[in-house]
């Protein structure tokens, strides 16, 4: 295993090498490097990871194949939104809604819009979110899913106007709702008009909801913040994923001002579902199955 | 004296402005006015409530009903104490799920009666507990943002001090948000800006201008309607100025919004909402 490991830095070096050239402009030298790597990966073993909550071994593919579940003891990795959509919905029935934004600053703050640039060459998404339309089982419905690993799924202007747009739309063509979860809270680098994001998403909620509209908030690790004090808190059917990070304040910031350490399992999906605040823990590998139960039963 | 106060007066004797950091520490005076105090000036008959009557009481959340130069109206606010003592009774102005859901209460009942609801923003955030986390924060204010935002009586809120992230917000979903001019109202405290984003707390006063929370900025940002003037040196300096000048705001405005429909009041809230930040998001 450690002599795996070696053979993974060797090669994370290399590639950081070849971005620092592409970056200068790029050469062939650079670009024979990559040639190299690729034919290296094709004969290279099986990347193996270790689950975090029980320490075993497996391959990433293995990973890949189970949901981003450990297949040992159910740990439930984060997972890539477009692979969630791939695993929610029927074949090739997901469409995508894109917009367009002009670059949103409103602080100028500084570093903040090469922070976004760089994460949207890293990640391949413009933002924390990913909404479209697709069918669960034959049934349509207007999903979104959050992307934790985009500046901590923070919520700002262009988030809050997607998950706000998802709603208009799910409203206007009468379709059910459905959000995954998933943020560290508001964007501070957008100041006070990301704390408006949390008034705007939920008055479109409200507003669906009062319309007839179904709601389904699955919470996935973690959901904190203005995101969870908002849209993500107004479910007509709230679910989670097992073990996900719930709550308003992080649990530092509650340490911090408490003077003392939070309990184990404390702001836990098992801790809300004890307390009252979710109807039920559904694991990944009941998802689809659940959302299809839950859009069957409020079908007009 | 408090030391704000002499360095407010050095400022002023230079022919300068208080900055934001001068800002916020005004808005955190101990003297300034507090919600007993604009609740006694503004309004008569006044009647408390309290109780989520879910099993809890909250002091950081103060309200009840009241006339308004004869008009029943609600009237709710944050409460942070005049005094050390009272300042722990009611947790510093910091409410847990129970504030929230007390507030809620008083304004669902004041849409049943037609009443309209005026709120005081001036906390420096929801409290960041093991119970206020146990029953339900988050769930709490959320369900006050959604609540709110389709009522069908007028609503003004008033930022008087501190207005700070969440916490303020979930009493802030309405018609017309005003705010006094030294108040600040920002997603958080200038210190947690800069140990969140900089990781180095003392840097609250560089936080405190990069972060545009003065009612200047919130005025060109669309997220507050109007600037209450306070008199020279900050509104605990001459209390009556400022209460005299929220009355004539709030008989002005009442006026307006009462001749306006349940449903007009409604769809006019999702509206501005819905567009504050129109100038940032539309491509030209
Ligand atoms: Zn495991």
């Amino acid at each position: 295993m450690d002599n795996l490991l070696e053979k993974r830095k060797g090669k994370f070096e290399k590639l950081r090498v070849l971005r620092e050239q592409q970056r200068n402009g790029g050469n062939d030298a650079a670009s024979d490097l990559a040639a190299d790597i690729r034919e290296k990966e094709k004969t290279m073993p099986e990347l193996f990871v270790e689950c975090p909550a029980c320490h075993k071994e497996f391959t990433k593919r293995h990973l890949r194949d189970n949901l981003y579940v450990c297949p040992e003891c159910g740990y439930h990795y984060g997972m890539p939104p477009e692979k969630r959509i791939v695993a929610l919905c029927d074949e090739g029935s997901f469409k995508r809604f894109r917009y367009h934004f002009p670059e949103i600053d409103p602080l100028e703050f500084e570093g903040y819009r090469e922070k976004k640039a760089d994460l949207r060459e890293k990640t391949r998404q413009d933002e924390a979110v990913l909404t479209g339309v697709g069918k669960i089982e034959g049934k349509k419905a207007v999903i979104a899913v959050m992307n934790s690993k985009f500046l901590m799924g923070s919520m700002g202007i262009q988030l809050g106007e997607t998950v706000t747009l998802a709603v208009e739309y799910a409203e206007k063509h009468n379709l059910p709702l459905i959000i995954f979860t998933a943020s560290g809270g508001a964007r501070m680098q957008e100041g006070i008009l990301s704390l408006m994001q949390m008034a705007k998403t939920s008055t479109a909620i409200e507003r669906f909801q009062k319309k007839g509209g179904l709601y389904i908030a699955y919470f996935t690790h973690p959901t904190t913040g203005g995101v969870s004090a908002s849209f993500a808190g107004l479910g007509d059917i709230t679910l989670a994923e097992p073990k996900a990070l719930v709550g308003f304040a992080g649990p530092r910031v509650i340490e911090q001002t408490i003077g003392q350490k939070l309990p184990e399992g404390f702001q836990r999906s098992e801790y809300l579902e004890e307390h009252g605040f979710v109807d039920q823990i559904v694991p990944r590998s009941k998802m689809r199955q659940v959302i299809s139960q839950i859009l069957t039963l409020h079908q007009k | 004296m408090e030391e704000i106060d002499s360095r407010i007066d050095e400022i002023l004797a230079q022919g300068k402005k208080p900055g934001p950091m001068d800002k916020v520490l005004l808005a955190r005076h101990p003297k300034r006015p507090k919600i007993n105090q604009y609740i006694d000036y503004l309004f008569t008959n006044f009647f408390e409530q309290k109780g989520d009557f879910l099993g809890k009481e909250d002091g950081s959340i103060f309200g009840g009903i009241a006339l308004f130069h004869g008009m029943p109206v609600t009237v709710l606010g944050h409460r942070k104490g005049n005094d050390l003592q009272e300042n722990i009774a009611c947790n510093f102005g910091m409410p847990g799920p129970e504030g929230y859901r007390k507030a809620l209460r008083m304004m669902t009942q004041a849409e049943k009666f037609g009443r309209p609801i005026i709120t005081f923003i001036d906390t420096p955030g929801a409290y960041p507990g093991i119970e206020a986390e146990m029953y339900g924060q988050s769930q709490a204010i959320a369900r006050n943002l959604a609540a709110m935002s389709s009522m069908q009586v007028p609503i003004i809120a008033i930022v008087t001090g501190e207005g700070s992230s969440g916490g303020a917000l979930a009493i802030g979903v309405a018609n017309k948000v005003f705010m006094l001019e030294h108040a600040v109202y920002s997603i958080l405290s200038p210190e947690g800006f800069s140990s969140i984003l900089w990781n180095d707390a003392s840097r609250k006063e560089e936080a405190s201008e990069v972060m545009k929370l003065t009612a200047d900025d919130l005025l060109k940002f669309g997220v507050i309607d109007e600037i209450i003037p306070e008199p020279i040196g900050g509104a605990h300096r001459a209390p009556t100025i400022v209460f005299e000048r929220i009355d004539q705001l709030l008989c002005r405005e009442l006026k307006t919004l009462c001749a306006k429909s349940g449903s007009e009041l409604a769809r006019s809230r999702y509206q501005k909402f819905r567009t504050m930040d129109e100038q940032f998001r539309v491509m030209e």
